[in-house]
């Protein structure tokens, strides 16, 4: 079972309500390499994982629920002042049109979720390669977004996101280790 | 819902934030390095300090977390605002 707890993994801050970066950010909610599709793959992937690795994917499966709650609080506050004609300016006019400033689980680009974005192979080395292809595709759009947002306080938050996604990645490459040298052990001569 | 909170909350919350970094890392180094006892004493030192930052902040700010893991005080008050993304 899981517990909320009442506050943020890090804190968020925005400096000015800024509808357009929301835009942006929205890739990380909804989004292939997003923190929704990174939680739902391993805590899906952790049924079927050797025993060794199922802690750390429980684990690195939680923290993404908890990125996903400051990705929504970026969103919530670029845009929470935000009126119809500056959400138009922005682009999101048809984010507008259909859900008013409500979030939604969809990418930049406005195309929703799907679990497509996600695979669980049932082989413990494709799955965990997988996940570390997935922390360093999302390493690389939060760069993106760090590079396009001219918000310092946004970028704080960002910066952090960005830097667990490489600790993500390690340790999944560790994982692989683990299992390699299980594996190896096996082969008695 | 934007709900004046004195600075005294936001800075044991940055505390706990920070005690609770330490407890991730910490997690996830251990996943993987399940005999590093040196990091395991780490481990339960900085469990042993939320606990006590985790009661600092409800004894004045309610409770934190829900389903029995906190006292609630009466009425009921895990419902409260602020949530997390209002402060």
């Amino acid at each position: 079972m899981w517990i909320y707890e009442k506050k943020l993994q890090y804190p968020v801050k925005v400096s000015t309500c800024n509808p357009r970066l929301a835009k942006f950010l929205v890739e990380q909610y909804g989004g292939a390499d997003g923190e929704l599709a990174a939680a739902l793959r391993y805590l899906n992937q952790r049924y079927t994982i050797p025993d060794k690795v199922i802690g750390l994917l429980t684990d690195i499966g939680t923290e993404e629920f908890a990125h996903l709650e400051m990705i929504a609080t970026m969103i919530y506050k670029l845009t929470k002042d935000a009126t119809p004609q500056q959400m138009r300016d922005a682009g999101l006019d048809a984010h507008y049109a259909n859900h008013d400033s409500a979030l939604f689980y969809h990418n930049a680009d406005g195309v929703p979720f799907t679990a497509a974005y996600i695979q669980a192979k049932g082989d413990p080395i494709a799955d965990l390669y997988e996940d570390i292809a997935a922390e360093e595709k999302a390493r690389a759009t939060y760069q993106w977004l760090i590079d396009m947002s001219d918000d310092p306080d946004l970028n704080d938050g960002l910066r952090f996101l960005r830097e667990r996604e490489i600790i993500h990645s390690l340790r999944f490459r560790e994982a692989v280790e683990i299992l390699k040298q299980e594996r190896d052990q096996k082969v008695f001569f | 819902m934007e709900t004046n909170l004195p600075a005294e909350y936001y800075q044991l919350l940055e505390e706990l934030q920070a005690v609770d970094f330490v407890l991730v890392e910490l997690t996830l180094y251990l996943d993987t390095h399940p005999n590093d006892t040196a990091s395991i004493q780490q481990f339960n030192h900085y469990a042993q300090e939320r606990k006590k930052l985790k009661k600092a902040i409800e004894s004045k700010y309610g409770p934190m977390q829900q389903y029995g893991n906190s006292y609630s005080g009466t009425p009921w008050d895990w419902n409260k605002a602020p949530w997390p993304w209002q402060v």
